[in-house]
């Protein structure tokens, strides 16, 4: 994308198309359907956390910009199902969340690793906590 | 009434309290819970991204296991009661998701080659739900110590009530719990906030974040007025109660809530051993003795 004196250009090249059908089909949602109107930002609980809003990502993920991969927004979503009953286009928000948590995953990437807390730290927390911790962050 | 009941691993150790309420509590309303044998961990989060089977065969196997407890005739019928959010929510889906898709079915049941097939024959319900199932008039005859002048504010999280089509209630404005709490004769104090994110899993690695999104829920209940908060997950019950030191150290005005199972008011208010209020954190003992209920 290139910001021009005469406005905004967007040429959508193959891999644009290849990155969205990907993120498409990882998801299994229909992400043309967005039409940006925000109610998924505005329902999540964590965007003081986040570089990009929900529908920013959305938006990204409609222009296949592989550049999304790269935001933090994916990893700071919790998967807490606001956004899927405040969409109007019947969108489930996190599902694509989770598609481009998993593009970067497959490449053998960890988020987070345990090895990473103290013994002690790792002793406070419940099985519950991990496992799902672990399950979303890592490869 | 025998039930198949899964528990999940966390009910074995830091929710024990969950767990022995659940079993005491139940036996007054008539239930029988029994485990499946050699049931596993659920996985606790069920796999959005469309192509993932490994995530299934966790949740799927604890089904057969249901199942083959069903053909044994061990229980009465083809349902498995769940307790902890994570484990209702990944049980749930896992099952639905597989039952409408064939071909995820059969990579299932070919990676499982040394299990029995599953038939997809199971329906996986909350605790909460077959307690609404019973209707309120009877669940309140098994009330012998109503918990009178107590102010208990409901918290369900996410996992119960989102997405939609799992949800055990309406997801924008569920009563399940309240009726539970006025059933037992406690004052509900409604929270705004009752069914936003608690922090869930960011607890492992973003403690702060957590403690933040846990404080707004602990903040609006007192606020309201609640005095004791109840839960249905040991992860939300981890994040809002044994994390309130955390909490504590970024809200210095914050003074501390209590926060229990619900079914820990049930056992309480139904007269039975197995209350557990000794394993929480905060302790709910000094509140519950004030209003005279221990």
């Amino acid at each position: 994308m290139s910001t021009g004196a005469s406005g905004l250009y967007f040429t959508f090249k193959p891999e644009n198309a290849a990155f969205k059908a990907k993120v498409e089909e990882l998801s299994g949602e229909n992400i043309d359907l967005c039409f940006q109107c925000g109610a998924c930002s505005s329902s999540c609980p964590l965007t003081g956390e986040m570089d990009l809003l929900p529908s920013t990502v959305i938006r990204y993920a409609q222009l296949g910009l592989a550049e999304v991969l790269e935001s933090k927004t994916p990893w700071i979503c919790i998967t807490c199902f606001n956004c899927e009953i405040r969409c109007p286009r019947g969108i489930d928000i996190a599902n694509v969340m989770e598609a481009i948590r998993e593009m970067v995953l497959r490449t053998k990437y960890d988020k987070f690793t345990l090895d990473e807390l103290t013994p002690e730290e790792l002793r406070e927390l419940p099985q519950i906590a991990i496992i799902s911790n672990q399950r979303k962050l890592t490869a | 009434m025998k039930l198949a009941y899964y528990p999940g691993c966390t009910m074995k150790t830091d929710a024990k309290n969950f767990d022995e309420s659940t079993y005491s509590s139940a036996e007054a309303l008539g239930i029988e819970l029994i485990e499946p044998t050699r049931w596993n961990c659920c996985g606790t989060v069920h796999a959005l991204a469309k192509d993932n089977v490994m995530n299934y065969l966790a949740p799927i196997r604890n089904l057969i296991r249901v199942e083959q407890m069903n053909e044994e005739e061990l229980v009465d019928d083809k349902r498995v009661v769940t307790q902890c959010a994570m484990c209702y929510n990944t049980l749930k889906r896992a099952n639905l998701a597989a039952k409408a898709d064939p071909d995820k079915m059969g990579k299932i049941r070919d990676i499982m080659e040394k299990e029995p097939n599953y038939q997809g024959s199971v329906s996986v319900v909350h605790m909460l739900e077959l307690i609404k199932g019973l209707g309120w008039d009877e669940f309140k005859s098994k009330v012998v110590k109503p918990l009178d002048g107590l102010k208990v504010s409901p918290y369900y999280g996410c996992l119960l009530l989102r997405p939609r089509e799992y949800g055990i209630d309406d997801p924008d404005h569920p009563t399940v719990m309240e009726d539970l709490i006025e059933a037992l004769g406690a004052e509900v104090v409604d929270n705004p906030y009752k069914a936003k994110c608690c922090g869930a899993y960011h607890a492992v690695h973003m403690k702060e974040v957590a403690a933040d999104l846990s404080h707004r829920i602990l903040r609006q209940a007192q606020e309201a007025g609640a005095e004791l908060i109840v839960t249905a997950c040991p992860l939300c019950q981890f994040n809002l109660g044994d994390r309130q030191d955390e909490i504590k150290k970024h809200q210095r005005e914050f003074e501390g809530i209590p926060v229990v199972y619900y079914t820990q008011l049930m056992a309480l208010a139904f007269g039975k051993e197995g209350t557990g209020f000794e394993q929480n954190v905060p302790d709910p003992v000094r509140v519950l003795e004030e209003k005279g209920l221990l």
